[in-house]
C-alpha cells in the first residue's frame, strides 16, 4: 500500500525504526513490523497461535507516550502514534542477551540435528548475539532422545522451553498430553507418566520446534536439508487437502511438512497425512505388471498386460464392463478413466465409491459450502456425518478453532460419540435409521412430548431451540457416519433439514482423498464430467466424445451383485480393494469370485488384486503431476517429485494406451493437456487450465472461483438466459439438434484461432453456452422406514479410526501399528443388562454372520446400539452386514 | 523513640492464647466492623480505605483504595483474591496473622468484599503453611456456621463465599498473576503485564482485586475506627501501622508492629523490644531493608525512617517488610551467592532471561568461591545482569516477565558495588593457590 494513500477505516498509524506504517486495528507489533519489511527475530511466537512473550527474543523499544520501553513485540498491540525501534543498541543488547542464554545449555550438535540446516536457532545465532560462549560451566544434561509418542522423540538438551509444542496440543489440538514439568533450569517438556503423547496432530509439533528438540521417528537422520528437493503438493490422506511441501532425497520421499493456506488447513497436518511418506517407497511397491498364469500372477511385459487388458475389454459388451474405483486418483487420471469408460467403452457401470458414502447426485447437488463458510464466527453447525477427528482430522482442528475461539454452535448427530461430541453445544446419538425422524422433529413447529429416536424430549427441544436461533444459513457437515446404517437416512435428515430452512449448506464429507474429484469427472454411474447428468449432458458430451452410455449404469452395488450373477465379463478395479472395503464382505466375495476378468490397477498387492487376472503397475501419489478437488470443490496442484518404482504409469497413461488399443484416441499426452479438456467439457471446471491453477495457490473452488469466461454483462445475461432456455427445453429432441448443429470442433480449434481468435472464442462460447446442461440437482429423499424395534436386539453401528487396515497406514512403517483394533462397544445400560464383564468375548449375530468379539462398555454409544470399528485387523465386521439394509439387526450373546 | 506508644491495630490479639478462635474475636470486637459496614454503602466503604491512605503490604506498597478502583465499572462477576502465599526470604508476618488472628483476615476479606462487590473470594495460601490453612479453615468454617460468610450475611442482602485454597510451595506464585494462574488450576507462571493487568483481566478473565494478607487484616479497624484515625498515624507517604520482619544476625529476630515511616531502622535492630542489637555486638556490614528482592543497605543508611518514598529514593525499597541482618563475619560472596540461588531454584523457567541467566550467575558465583574465578569473571556477572535487568538500575527495568529475574540482580549490583574487594580477593587467592585447573577454560571473550 502506498504510503501516501489514505490509511484503511481501521488502521492504525505507528512508526516503526522512523518509518510511517499503517497497522491493522489489533494488530500485533511483530505482524505490523514484518509486514512492512522489519523482521524481528522471534522462537515462541507463531502465527497460528496465541501469542505468550516467553523467549524474549522479539523484545524491542517501544514508546508509546512514557518513553521507549523494552516489551515483546508479539504480545503488544500497534496503538496510533506508537514509536518503535527494532535496531536501538538497548534492542540489540536485549536481543543479543537472550540469543546468548538460549544457547547457554544448548547442546550445539547441529551436525546430527535433523533441524540443522533449517533451525531457526541457528539461523538467528547467526545473526543475532555473541560468536562464542562465555559460559565455561557444565551444560545441562538429560536422557536423550525420549520417546513421546510412537512417531515423535523428544530430546529435551536441544528444547528452549518455547512453549510451541505444549501450547500446540492444548490450544490448537486439544490433546494437552505434554506439558512443562519442574521449575526454572530444570525446567522441560515431557509427558505424564505412563501416558504417550498420543495425538492425530503430534507430528506438527516437529514441524513448528524452532530447534530439533522435537524429531519425526519416520525422519531421523535420513536427510540434511540442504540435499532435499522440495515440491508443494495436497496431502491425499484424506478428502481435507491440506497443503503440503514434499521433500525428497536421492529420489526418495523423505517427508511431508504443512504448509499455510488460510482457506484450508493453517499449515497443520495430522499424523496420517504427514507421516503416510513413508507409504510411497513402502515394501511391495509394484513396479511391474502382473499376469495369471498356471502359477498365479507372474510379471508380465507392459505390452502383454495391456494387450490382455485390451482384447478383455473388446470382447465384453458395454453393460458386462464395470469399473470400481478411482477415488485415490489425481482429477486427470479420473477424467481419462470415465472417458475411456464412459465415451469409449460406453458402459456406464463406474462407481469410485465403495457402498461407504453418499450417492453422487446428493454429493454434487447439494448447496455446497466451504470450510471456511462452515466456521464463519457466529454460525450454527449442524454435523452429520462421521467423526471428523477419525476421518477428516484437519477439518477437526478448523472446527475445533471455530468452537474454542469463534463462538460457533455446534450440535451433533452422530450414531455415536464423536473426536468432538465434547465441544458440541447439543451432541446426540440417534438410533440407527432414526436420524431423519429425529431431524423431523428439530424442525417441528412445535415441541416435541415424547422421546424420539431415542433422544429424550427434554434434549430434543433444547436444541431444537438452538438450531432456531441459528443466525444465517445453518451448514451441515454431511457424511456417512456409519457404513452398516443404508445412505438414504443421511439423505432423509438432510432433506427434512433442507426443506424447513431452504438456505441450508453443506460440507460433503467423504472421505477418499479425491473421491469428490473423482465424482465431478463422472466415476458414478448416471454422470458425466462437470457434476452433470448423463441424461441432461448426453447431447453435450456427444460433441467430444465418440460415445456417451446408453442408460444409467450400475453402483458398486449393483456392479458385485451383477458380477455374482455372472453378469461382468470385465470388472476393472482403480485402487479399490472391495473385499476388504465393500461394507457387505459377503457380497464383494461373490461378486470378485463371479467376475470373469479381473483388472487391477494399483499400487500394492491387495486381497482383491490377489484375485485379479491382470494387474496393472500404476504410479501413486508423488510420482505423477495432475490435479485433485477437496471437498468443498476446491481443485489444487498435486506434483511429482520422485520417478515412480519399476516401470509403474500413471493411470492417464494406462487409460490412454488402452484406449488406443480398443482403436480410440482419447486426444491428451499430457495431464495438462488433459485439464485443458476439463477445462473446456466438463460444465463445472469450464476455464480451469494449469495455467488459472498457477497463479491462486490457495487452489480453486469450483465454479466460484474459475475466471468468467465472458467478457461483458450483456454475454453473462445471455448465457444465463440461454442457460434457463436450455433448461426448459433440456429434454426436448429440438435442443438437442441444436447442439449438434453448434458443435463443429470448436474446442479442438479455439486453440490455433489466428487472428480474430477473440471474437470466434466469445462465438464459441456463446453457441455452447446454448447447450451447456444444468448441474445435477439434490432431489429430496423421502422417509426410510426401519424396521420395528426388537426389544432384544441391537442395531449396530460401523464406524472408522483414523489407523486402519487401509493402504496409507499399513504402507508406512511407524503408522502400522497405531490401528487399534476393535470390539463391540455397548453403552453400560445395555452392558449391565447383559452381564457381562469387560474384555468378555461375545457372540455377535447378524443375519449373514456371527463374529465372536469383545465386549466393553461405552458411555458414547446409545442405548440399543452395538458400535464396531471397520477395516481392523481382528474382526472383519463387514461379514455382519448386508449393503441395502436401512440398518444392521444384531443380537448379542455371552458365550458362557 | 516512641516505640512504647505504639498503637496496635493488626496484632492485637496476638498475646492471647486462643487469638484464632472465633470467641476470642467476638470477645474482642470481632466483626463489629462488618456490622458497621452493612449498614453503609459500600462506596462508603471504599472511601473509609481509600481516606486510610493504606499502602498494599504485600511488597509493591499500591495504594489499596486505589487499586480497587481500577476494576472496570459494571463488569460482573469481579474476584477478591487474597495472596497469602508469603514466601520473600525473611517475611514472616502474613503467616502470623493468618495463624494468630485468621478471624480478623476474613473480617477484612469480607469487607473488601462489600466495598468492591465481589460475590466470591479466593484465599490463596502458601503450600507449607500447614497451621494457617488448618486454622483458617476452622475460621471460614466457623464463621459461616455464625452467619458471618454465606448468603445473606447478617440478615444483609449481602452474600459471598469465601474459598480456600493452598499452593504447592513456589515462591513465584506470590506474585499476582502467577497466583491467578495458579488458582486456576494451571502451573503457576506469571502472565504478561499488560495485557493481563489482574484489575481488568484476572482470574478467569474477569476483573480481580489482589490483595495482600496483612492489608486486609488492617480493614477492620479502618472501618471501625475510620480512615481517618487510621491515616493519623504514621508518616505523609506511609500511613498506619506496619509489620517488619527482623532477621539475620540480630540477637532477637521477630515480627514487629511499628508505627509506619516513623520508626527507623536502627530502631528496629537495635531497640531492645524489637531486633536487640547485632549477634555479639559485632558490627554491622549490611542489611536487605525489604526481602530478599531489595538492593542492600549499609551502616550509612540506618537512620532512614521506614518509611516508603525515602526507602526508595535511597535506592531500595520496603518491599514485603522482611529486614535481613549481616555483621561484619559475613562473606559477601557467600551471602550473594545464597540469595542469588534462592532465585534461580525459584525461577519458574516460563521466559529465557530468568530461567538461564539466575542459573548462570548462580553457577559464576559458585565457580568463583570454588576457587575457579577469573578476573574476566566479574566483569560478565554484571553483564549477564545487565541482560536481565538492563541499565542495573533502581528500580529495575527487565527483559524478564516479571520482577523474579531482577530480584537476582540486586544482590549481586549491591554486593559488587560495595564489596567489590572482596570478589576480587576470592579470584586472586585462587589463582595464587591453585596448583592445576581441573578443567580447562576457553579463552574468556568480551561482549564487544
Amino acid at each position: 500500500m502506498p504510503e501516501s494513500e489514505a490509511p484503511a477505516v481501521d488502521g492504525v498509524v505507528v512508526e516503526i525504526n522512523g518509518h510511517e506504517v499503517v497497522a491493522r486495528k489489533g494488530e500485533l507489533l511483530i505482524d505490523a513490523a514484518e509486514r512492512a519489511g522489519t523482521y524481528i527475530p522471534r522462537f515462541c511466537y507463531h502465527e497460528r497461535m496465541k501469542p505468550v512473550g516467553m523467549c524474549r527474543m522479539c523484545l524491542v523499544e517501544v514508546d508509546s507516550g512514557r518513553g521507549p520501553a523494552l516489551q515483546p513485540s508479539c504480545m503488544i498491540e500497534c496503538t496510533p502514534g506508537m514509536k518503535v525501534d527494532t535496531e536501538s543498541e538497548i534492542t540489540k543488547k536485549a536481543q543479543d542477551g537472550v540469543l546468548e542464554f538460549l544457547l547457554l545449555n544448548h547442546p550445539l550438535d547441529c551436525p546430527v540435528c535433523d533441524k540443522g540446516g533449517e533451525c531457526p536457532l541457528q539461523d538467528q545465532t547467526m545473526a543475532y548475539g555473541p560468536g562464542e560462549s562465555r559460559m565455561v560451566e557444565e551444560k545441562r544434561h538429560k536422557e536423550k532422545p525420549i520417546p513421546i509418542s510412537d512417531l515423535v522423540l523428544l530430546d529435551r538438551e536441544r528444547c528452549i522451553l518455547c512453549d510451541r509444542c505444549t501450547r500446540f496440543a492444548k490450544d490448537v489440538a486439544g490433546d494437552p498430553l505434554i506439558h512443562f514439568i519442574h521449575r526454572g533450569n530444570n525446567t522441560e517438556v515431557n509427558t505424564f507418566p505412563d501416558e504417550p503423547f498420543a495425538s492425530y496432530f503430534s507430528g506438527n509439533t516437529v514441524q513448528i520446534c524452532p530447534v530439533g528438540a522435537l524429531t519425526a521417528s519416520s525422519y531421523r537422520f535420513k536427510a540434511r536439508p540442504w540435499d532435499l528437493e522440495t515440491t508443494e503438493s495436497t496431502c491425499q490422506g484424506c478428502s481435507v487437502g491440506c497443503r503440503i511441501s514434499i521433500d525428497s532425497s536421492r529420489d526418495q520421499v523423505q517427508r511431508y511438512s504443512g504448509v499455510d493456506i488460510d482457506p484450508v488447513n493453517w499449515g497443520w497436518l495430522c499424523d496420517k497425512g504427514r507421516f503416510s511418506s513413508e507409504a510411497v517407497s513402502a515394501e511391495g511397491r509394484l513396479g511391474e505388471s502382473l499376469l495369471r498364469t498356471a502359477s498365479g500372477l507372474t510379471p508380465a511385459r507392459w505390452s502383454d498386460a495391456l494387450k490382455a487388458a485390451a482384447s478383455a475389454l473388446s470382447a465384453a459388451s458395454p453393460a458386462s464392463i464395470a469399473f470400481i474405483g478411482g477415488a485415490r486418483l489425481t482429477n486427470e487420471d479420473a477424467y481419462a478413466w470415465a472417458k475411456l469408460a464412459k465415451g469409449v467403452l460406453g458402459t456406464d457401470n463406474v462407481d469410485a465409491q465403495l457402498g461407504d458414502g453418499l450417492p453422487a447426485e446428493a454429493v454434487l447437488g447439494l448447496p455446497r459450502a466451504t470450510i471456511d463458510e462452515v466456521c464463519a464466527p457466529g454460525g450454527t453447525v449442524v454435523l452429520l456425518g462421521p467423526d471428523p477427528k477419525e476421518e477428516l482430522p484437519v477439518l477437526f482442528l478448523r472446527l475445533r478453532h471455530a468452537v474454542e475461539n469463534d463462538g460457533v454452535t455446534l450440535i451433533e448427530i452422530s450414531p455415536r460419540a464423536t473426536g468432538i461430541s465434547s465441544l458440541a453445544r447439543s451432541s446426540m446419538q440417534p438410533r440407527p435409521g432414526e436420524a431423519g425422524d429425529l431431524m423431523r422433529a428439530l424442525t417441528a413447529a412445535a415441541d416435541a412430548d415424547r422421546d424420539i429416536a431415542g433422544i429424550s424430549a427434554e434434549r430434543l427441544n433444547a436444541t431444537r431451540a438452538l438450531l432456531m436461533a441459528a443466525k444465517g444459513p445453518v451448514k451441515v457437515v454431511i457424511g456417512r457416519a456409519s457404513t452398516s446404517e443404508s445412505a438414504e437416512v443421511t439423505l432423509d435428515a438432510a432433506s427434512v433439514l433442507l426443506g424447513a430452512r431452504p438456505d441450508t449448506v453443506f460440507l460433503p464429507a467423504l472421505r477418499r482423498a479425491n473421491v469428490h474429484g473423482a465424482l465431478d469427472m463422472g466415476l458414478a454411474p448416471g454422470l458425466l464430467p462437470g457434476r452433470v447428468a448423463l441424461d441432461d449432458a448426453r447431447a453435450w458430451f456427444a460433441e467430444c466424445w465418440s460415445t456417451v452410455p446408453a442408460a444409467r449404469g450400475l453402483d458398486t452395488a449393483g456392479i458385485l451383485e451383477a458380477a455374482a450373477e455372472g453378469r461382468i465379463d470385465v470388472l476393472v478395479l482403480l485402487g479399490a480393494d472391495p473385499l476388504t472395503d465393500f461394507p457387505d464382505a459377503q457380497l464383494a466375495e461373490r461378486g470378485i469370485a463371479g467376475a470373469r476378468t479381473i483388472i487391477s490397477v494399483d499400487t500394492l498387492r491387495n486381497a482383491s488384486s490377489e484375485r485379479a487376472d491382470i494387474v496393472l503397475a500404476a504410479a501413486g501419489f508423488a510420482e505423477k503431476a495432475g490435479t485433485t478437488t477437496n471437498l468443498e470443490g476446491r481443485v489444487s496442484s498435486l506434483s511429482q517429485r520422485v520417478t515412480p518404482p519399476g516401470t509403474a504409469r500413471p493411470d492417464w497413461v494406462l487409460a490412454t494406451e488402452l484406449a488406443g488399443r480398443l482403436g480410440a484416441n482419447l486426444g491428451f499426452t499430457s495431464p495438462a493437456e488433459i485439464l485443458a479438456e476439463i477445462g473446456s467439457v466438463a460444465p463445472s471446471h469450464l476455464g480451469l487450465s494449469i495455467e488459472v491453477l498457477a497463479a491462486a495457490p490457495d487452489g480453486l473452488l469450483v465454479p466460484a472461483e474459475l475466471p468468467e469466461p465472458l467478457d461483458d454483462a450483456d454475454e453473462l445475461t445471455a448465457q444465463d438466459d440461454a442457460v434457463a432456455e436450455a433448461d426448459a427445453t433440456a429434454a426436448g429432441d429440438d435442443a438437442d439438434v441444436e447442439i449438434d448443429a453448434a458443435a463443429d470442433g470448436e474446442i479442438a480449434d479455439s486453440e490455433s484461432e489466428p487472428v480474430d481468435g477473440a471474437v470466434q472464442a466469445e462465438i464459441d462460447l456463446a453457441e455452447a453456452a446454448a447447450s451447456q446442461p444444468a448441474p445435477v440437482a439434490f432431489t429430496p429423499v423421502g422417509a426410510v422406514p426401519a424396521p420395528p424395534l426388537d426389544s432384544y436386539s441391537f442395531r449396530l453401528v460401523a464406524t472408522r479410526k483414523l489407523y486402519d487396515q487401509g493402504t496409507i497406514v499399513q504402507a508406512g512403517n511407524h503408522l502400522a501399528d497405531l490401528a487399534p483394533g476393535t470390539a463391540v462397544r455397548v453403552s453400560p445400560y445395555d452392558f449391565d443388562r447383559l452381564g457381562v464383564a469387560a474384555g468378555d468375548t461375545v457372540s455377535v449375530s447378524s443375519p449373514r454372520a456371527t463374529l465372536m468379539m469383545p465386549i466393553h462398555a461405552d458411555a458414547g454409544v446409545a442405548r440399543g446400539s452395538a458400535a464396531v470399528v471397520i477395516n481392523q485387523a481382528d474382526h472383519q465386521v463387514t461379514q455382519l452386514m448386508t449393503i441395502n439394509d436401512v440398518v444392521t439387526e444384531l443380537r448379542i450373546e455371552t458365550t458362557k | 523513640m516512641s516505640t512504647t506508644e505504639v498503637p496496635r491495630i493488626i496484632t492485637s490479639r496476638f498475646e492471647h492464647e486462643d487469638s484464632f478462635t472465633l470467641a476470642r474475636y467476638e470477645a474482642t470486637g470481632g466483626y463489629q466492623a462488618l456490622r458497621k459496614a452493612i449498614g453503609m454503602a459500600p462506596a462508603a466503604v471504599a472511601d473509609e480505605v481509600k481516606s486510610a491512605s493504606l499502602l498494599g503490604r504485600g511488597g509493591a506498597g499500591f495504594p489499596a483504595g486505589v487499586k480497587w478502583g481500577l476494576a472496570p465499572a459494571e463488569v460482573w462477576p469481579r474476584y477478591l483474591v487474597v495472596n497469602g502465599d508469603e514466601s520473600e526470604p525473611g517475611t514472616y508476618k502474613d503467616r502470623l496473622l493468618m495463624e494468630r488472628d485468621p478471624h480478623q483476615l476474613i473480617e477484612g476479606v469480607l469487607l473488601a468484599c462489600y466495598a468492591i462487590g465481589c460475590g466470591q473470594a479466593f484465599l490463596y495460601v502458601r503450600g507449607e503453611m500447614a497451621l494457617a490453612q488448618e486454622r483458617i479453615a476452622a475460621a471460614l468454617n466457623d464463621a459461616y456456621a455464625a452467619g458471618y460468610i454465606g448468603r445473606n450475611i447478617l440478615g444483609s442482602d449481602f452474600s459471598v463465599d469465601v474459598v480456600l485454597t493452598w499452593g504447592a510451595g513456589a515462591y513465584i506464585v506470590g506474585e499476582e498473576t502467577a497466583l491467578i494462574e495458579s488458582l486456576e488450576g494451571n502451573r503457576g507462571m506469571p502472565r504478561l503485564k499488560p495485557p493481563f493487568f489482574p484489575a481488568a483481566k484476572g482470574l478467569y478473565m474477569q476483573p480481580t482485586i489482589v490483595n495482600n494478607v496483612e492489608t486486609l487484616s488492617n480493614l477492620p479497624w479502618i472501618v471501625s475506627n475510620g480512615g481517618e484515625a487510621f491515616a493519623a498515624l504514621g508518616a505523609e507517604t506511609s500511613r498506619g501501622t506496619r509489620m517488619f520482619a527482623v532477621s539475620g544476625h540480630v540477637k532477637t529476630p521477630g515480627v514487629f508492629e511499628v508505627e509506619y515511616g516513623v520508626t527507623t531502622f536502627r530502631d528496629l535492630i537495635f531497640s531492645p523490644q524489637y531486633g536487640g542489637g547485632i549477634r555479639n555486638d559485632n558490627a554491622i556490614k549490611a542489611f536487605i531493608p525489604g526481602g530478599a528482592s531489595a538492593p542492600w543497605f549499609f551502616e550509612e543508611h540506618l537512620d532512614l525512617p521506614l518509611e516508603k518514598v525515602t526507602v526508595d529514593r535511597a535506592g531500595s525499597m520496603l518491599g514485603s517488610g522482611a529486614i535481613v541482618v549481616m555483621d561484619e563475619t559475613t562473606d559477601a560472596v557467600k551471602a550473594c551467592l545464597r540469595v542469588v540461588r534462592f532465585f534461580a531454584r525459584e525461577s519458574c523457567g516460563k521466559c529465557t532471561p530468568c530461567r538461564e541467566g539466575t542459573t548462570w550467575l548462580e553457577k559464576i558465583l559458585q565457580r568463583i568461591l570454588d576457587g575457579y574465578g577469573r578476573p574476566s569473571d566479574l566483569a560478565l556477572l554484571m553483564d549477564v545482569c545487565d541482560n536481565i535487568s538492563p541499565g542495573i538500575a533502581w528500580p529495575p527495568k527487565q527483559t524478564t516477565i516479571c520482577p523474579l529475574g531482577p530480584s537476582a540482580v540486586s544482590p549481586i549490583a549491591s554486593a559488587m558495588e560495595r564489596f567489590r574487594p572482596e570478589f576480587e580477593a576470592r579470584i586472586t587467592q585462587a589463582e595464587q593457590t591453585r596448583i592445576s585447573v581441573p578443567v580447562a577454560f576457553p579463552k574468556a571473550v568480551t561482549h564487544a
